[in-house]
Parts: structure tokens; sequence; C-alpha cells
């Protein structure tokens, strides 16, 4: 087995190739964080009453809260007085008003990435409204949403230009005292993304934000919120990479869905951020909430995730699934390398009659990587006939690395049907022997066997996200979904 | 084309082939039989190079080059084709991916161009149809849940496309019921060519009876005790192993 191992090895050992920092002069604060800060960044903002207030409510909260420690993840302490709650690209000052205005440098970072952005909107028909440290700097294809009446915009201008439906669902999925890194997000978020789709409306193209952590010491703290209206329907792009760096970085974004009647969300994500090296030093902390509502009878959520990146994730996204016929899906594919920890999964909580939700989840472990399945599925009282599908695979690539499956279920109605299945694989040395008598290279051979364990995620991609996602994949695992 | 010499080969400390030597040139059919246990298997992965078995003595040459300093995938990209006596299944990577990815890879080696991909797809239909497999094979994952007999067209499917010079086939007839032995065989009769060698390696005669060898070869305790003509199958068919065993044995 050594030379396959050896082969797998050099596989999956592959230096980050997304590792690079622009050089633009960031206008930061200073660390630390009080309410003085928290007001600074408000002001800055040029941030309504409410909005203030409910940021000093969820920090005052926050102030009372432990740290989690229920995660299968190991890290040192963070100290919350070492993070500086704000920085943007000087450019912004002035505020660019096209992408001409754009500072070049933040164009070339995003061509670096592979994402041209004038390329993206002319190809492929879609808009992005990239976020580059914390502020956005160009969100295209306005005018077509404008058309549809969709508003896709950052948060900070839905919050100038939309305040009414700011205060009617911001922390209406999500409040901001939820969990302790989603209190904080509340109380520091510095931008993010804001989607509003109308009664009736199918958005006219799939809607992508592109997000990048760049200066070294910045707590990137995004906040996301999609509502769609009744009958509505929109697809969702979430794609990350970040700059190689050694001093952990922290993320803990919060993303709130809102699914009322009849109306859809398809959520996508991939997400590559620094994982550190391959002695586990550097690498972005992801603590991420992510929860969608179906509010009204038949609304569909979609969540689909391809985590590659990171030194440590942990998130869950889950639907609430409050209408009766309400559909929750959860695609997920999460890869470990080196001293990766990854603690995801989803809760799925049905609340109205003939629900249905389905996890699918696929968990790559390779190097001395951690990769732990959890998930609650949890079947109120009135859930009538409630169905849930899970199905929890693992895939082991050397010796040295763990997957871990903590499946919860929890059922108040006795009609719920809840199927688990769970398997555990390695990539066996038949398996590539076989494939290399074909004519097929080692590499070539483990990344398509790993796309194949992946397949049923990845077909859930849209197609575009689908190529970069298998690009994403552990770096080199690419190319080979069938 | 094939030159095995003093071939001695041990696996986990235990001696498994002891001296062997067989010489195979272009177009020719070799058949290997013997008792189980005698090593026949072990030849097969020795020739396509599999890890784990310890070379202790002897060589392989193959179109003048040194098989064995050659890793798995030199030795496809250079024509040694193994049909799986147990063909592995490869969850969620599609027949047709996988024979892309193989025949790609083999013709990259060759610095010809990746094959279009209609003309590939019709091609392979082609070959689908004489082994009378179902086109939606094409679209399942890797013999996962093929029966024992879908697995073994699938083995020859692979081999008609890949169109190696080196055919080794493990066991091929074993699990097959009569029709399935025929369209296998016959799936094999098609590939024969002048430039081409086939090594069968089976337990039975009856594989022989629809392909038939120019030279049977007898496998015995690592070493092979008899070479003959096709009329030497007929004649273990009779007698069985154990008259050429205690006859090596004394």
């Amino acid at each position: 087995m050594s030379a396959s191992n050896e082969n797998i090895k050099d596989m999956i050992g592959q230096q980050y190739k997304d590792g690079f920092v622009t050089d633009v002069e960031s206008d930061s604060f200073a660390p630390g964080l009080n309410e003085d800060v928290i007001r600074a960044l408000s002001a800055i903002k040029k941030e309504p009453e409410f909005l203030l207030e409910w940021r000093l409510e969820a920090y005052r909260h926050w102030l009372t809260m432990e740290h989690p420690e229920w995660a299968f993840v190991e890290f040192p302490k963070i100290d919350f007085q070492e993070i500086s709650y704000y920085s943007a690209p000087k450019s912004m000052a002035d505020g660019p008003q096209s992408l001409d205005e754009v500072d070049p440098k933040l164009i070339d970072t995003y061509n670096k990435l592979g994402i041209p952005l004038e390329e993206q909107m002319r190809l492929a028909g879609v808009a992005v409204d990239a976020v580059f440290d914390s502020v956005s700097v160009a969100t295209t294809f306005k005018e077509k949403l404008y058309e549809a009446g969709v508003i896709f915009c950052s948060f900070s201008e839905a919050v100038k230009e939309h305040p009414e439906l700011i205060k009617q669902y911001l922390g209406t999925v999500v409040s901001q005292y939820d969990n302790f890194y989603a209190a904080l997000n509340a109380a520091v978020f510095s931008d993010g993304s804001f989607v509003y789709i109308p009664k009736g409306v199918r958005c006219p193209m799939e809607l992508s934000t592109y997000f990048r952590i760049n200066a070294a010491n910045t707590g990137q703290f995004e906040r996301t919120l999609i509502v769609a209206e009744e009958g509505s329907h929109v697809s969702y792009l979430e794609g990350c990479t970040a700059p190689m760096r050694d001093e952990n970085q922290l993320h803990a974004a919060v993303v709130e869905l809102v699914i009322l009647k009849d109306a859809e969300i398809k959520y996508s994500t991939v997400q590559n951020w620094y994982p550190g090296d391959e002695n586990g030093l550097g690498g972005i902390y992801n603590f991420v909430t992510k929860r969608a509502e179906c509010r009204g009878d038949n609304a569909k959520v979609s969540w689909t995730q391809v985590e590659t990146g990171s030194a440590i994730t942990w998130k869950y996204p889950s639907v609430i699934l409050r209408g009766d016929h309400s559909v929750g899906e959860f695609y997920s594919v999460a890869l470990t390398n080196n001293y990766q920890q990854a603690d995801t999964g989803t809760k799925m909580i049905h609340l109205g009659k003939n629900t249905s939700s389905t996890i699918i989840s696929k968990g790559i472990s390779a190097g001395h990587g951690q990769n732990t399945y959890r998930g609650l599925v949890k079947i109120g009282r009135k859930a009538e006939n409630a169905r849930n599908f899970t199905q929890c695979d693992s895939l082991l690539m050397g010796d040295q690395c763990g997957a871990h499956t903590f499946p919860y279920i929890e059922t108040k109605q006795p009609s719920a049907t809840i199927e688990h299945e769970a398997s555990t694989s390695k990539i066996s040395e038949d398996q590539l022997f076989y494939c290399m008598q074909r004519g097929i290279s080692a590499e070539d051979a483990v990344s398509m066997i790993v796309n194949g364990f992946c397949k049923e995620v990845f077909k859930e991609l849209p197609m575009e996200f689908a190529v970069e996602a298998q690009a994403l994949l552990g770096i080199s695992l690419e190319g080979s979904v069938g | 084309m094939l030159k095995i010499e003093n071939l001695h080969v041990r696996v986990e400390g235990k001696d498994i082939l002891k001296g062997i030597n067989l010489e195979i040139n272009a177009g020719e059919v070799h058949a290997i039989m013997g008792p189980n246990g005698s090593g026949k298997s072990t030849l097969s992965y020795i020739l396509a190079g599999r890890e784990g078995y310890e070379i202790t003595q002897g060589s392989i040459s193959f179109h003048g080059k040194d098989l064995l300093e050659m890793s798995v995938e030199e030795r496809a990209w250079a024509g040694v084709f193994l049909a799986f006596q147990y063909p592995v299944e490869v969850p969620g990577v599609s027949n047709i991916y996988m024979l892309k990815a193989a025949l790609n890879g083999i013709r990259k080696h060759k610095g010809e161009p990746e094959l279009d991909a209609m003309d590939f797809i019709a091609s392979v239909k082609g070959k689908m149809k004489d082994l009378d497999m179902d086109e939606k094979f094409l679209y399942r994952a890797v013999n996962e849940g093929f029966s024992g007999g879908e697995k073994k067209r699938n083995e020859i499917l692979q081999m008609s496309v890949l169109e190696p010079t080196l055919c080794v086939l493990d066991e091929t007839d074993s699990g097959l019921d009569i029709d399935a032995l025929k369209i296998v065989s016959d799936g094999i009769n098609r590939l024969r060519d002048p430039a081409r060698a086939f090594v069968l390696v089976t337990h039975y005669q009856r594989l022989l009876d629809y392909i038939k060898p120019d030279f049977v070869h007898v496998l015995a305790n690592g070493k092979i005790v008899k070479s003959g003509g096709a009329e030497l199958a007929l004649e273990l068919e009779d007698q069985g192993y154990s008259w050429l065993e205690d006859k090596k044995a004394s």
C-alpha cells in the first residue's frame, strides 16, 4: 500500500493555490470591542437608530454568554479584544460609481481568483455583489434586477434604501441573542448582502456573492438576509477564497432566509478559505449561523455546500419547516486535510403538517483532518406525516484522520417517517489499482473516486458553480464528475 | 512480445511462483490452467504490476522493455490489460466517464489528441451492442450493482475500447452461465489480432471450447509442469490435475 499512500499524500498535500495578499491600504479600527466601537461602526455606516439599538442589545446579551464548547473541534481561546471590528479598502472613501472607478488592485485580486468581474458579467449573466473585506466594491446587473423588482444589494445599502424591509425581517430567523457567535455578529456585522424577491417573481438570473477576507487580524462579520415573497424563486451562490496568512482569522457570519408561501430559495456555497499550512498553522476560523424559515405552505429551501477550506468549520445550515407541505434540503461535501477540523451538518425542525426534509452529507477526511457530521431532525407535535431521509457518508484517506457522526433525532409525532443511512469507507487499494490498470494516473484516479463519492451533492449545484466546486475540492481533486 | 524468465515470487513470506518461464508472441493465445492455489492469479497480478508481491528472482520483458520497472499505469499505457476476476465497483463514477478517462489517459501518453466526445460515444455504443449490453450501462456507476455476468462483460467492453496488445484474462469464465460465456467468448474472439496476444487464466476447460488456445500451460505448485497445444486442455478435463502434481512430486 505504501506507494498508493504516497500518491494520495502527494495529491492532497498540495499547497493552497489561492494564497496571496493584495496590498490595499486599509482604513481600520484599532483592535478592541466595547459599546463605543459599536456606536462608531454604526455611525460610519450612517445607520438608523433602531439598528444601533439592535446591535447594542445583541452586544449586552453577548457579554453574558459563555463561549460554546460542545463542538468536536479544538482551538486556542480567542481574545475578542485583539480583533479589529472594522476595515474598509481606502479607495472606497469616495465611493466608486462603476467598475471603472474600482481600485484596479481589487479587480486584479478577483482576476487572480479566476473571477474576472466584467468577463463574468458578460459571459455568465451572473450579477456579482463582491465583498472585499467588509465593504461591497461592485454591484452589477442591478438595473436588470431592478426591472424585475428584485432587490440585490449590500446590506449597508439596504439599510439606507429599504430600512422598512430590514426592520421587518432582520433577526426574525436568527435573533440577535441566538448563540454566542450570532450575537457577536449582530453587534458588529459590517456588511453583507440583501436580497428581496417580490411576490410571484422568478429571479431572472442566479445571484452570486464572492466573499473574501483580506486584511490581517480583521474579523469579518457578514450578514446576509434573503426574503422570498409568496410564489417567488431565487438561486443564490456564495463562494469564498482567502489569501495566505499566518494569523488565524475569525469569520462569524449569519445568513437568514425567509421563505413565504409557495416560494423557493436555493442557496449554494463553495467555501475555500485558507485552511492553514500542512502543520496546522494559520487558517480561518469559520463559525457560521445559517438558518432558513419556511413560513408559508409549500415553501421550499435547499442548502448545498462544498466546504474545502478553513482551519475550523463550524456551521449547520438549518431549516424551520413551519408551513404545511414545506420542504427542506441539505446537501453537503466537507473535506478536511492536514490539521483542518470541520463540525458541520444541519437541523431540520418540522413544525407543519406533511413537511419533508432530505439530508445528504459527504465527509472526506485526509491527513490529520477531523470531520464531524452533526445533525438534528426534530418533529414537532403538530407535524403530522412529516418525513425525513438522512444519508451520511464518510470517506477516509490515510490512517491519521477521523470521521465522526452525531445524528440526533427527536420526534413527538407518531406518524413521522425518519430514515437514516450512514456509511464509512476508505479509498481502497483495489479501486486505485483497478483505475490505474486502465491507464488512469494515481492522481486522476483519486480525484475520480472522490468526485464520484460527492456526486449526489455536486448534481445539486448550479452548472457553472459545479465546475468551480470540483476545482476547489481539495484544490487538485478536480475534474471528474461524469 | 512477452518474455518471462525464471520468475520467483513471494507473498507474505511464502513462495508462490518458483521459476516460471514463458514466452508469448503477438497473435498467440496462451491458456494457463491449474488447480486452485497454484499461483495463476498471482501471475496475472504480477503482469499488471499490483503491489504486495515480492519478486525474488527472474525478469519479465515486454516489447523489449523491463516490465517490472514500470508502474501500474505505465504498463497500461504500454498495452497491458488485465480483465479482473472480481471487477471493482467505483460508486458515483459512470462507466462512460471511466472509459473516457482511461482511453484519454492512454492516448495522452501516446501523444494522441483526446477523442471527440460524439465519436467516442458512437464507437462505445457499437461495441456494447456486440456484447449484448444495454446502453444504460454507460451511465451507471462502474460495476455497481452489476451481476457477475454484467461485470465480466464490462471488462471485455473496456478491453475492446482500450485496445491493449497484451490481454490477461483472470478467471473470466468464473460465474458465467453458458449464454454469457458465449457472449464473452465471442467478444474476446473478435479482438483476436496478429498484433495482440492473450493470456487466459482459467481453472476449467469449458472457456477453451469457445476460445481455441494455441498453447496450454499447466501451473502447479508455482511452476509450469506441462505445456502443450489445445489438446492438453482436453486431457486435463478427463484426468484432472492430480497426475501432473503427482508427477512433479516424484
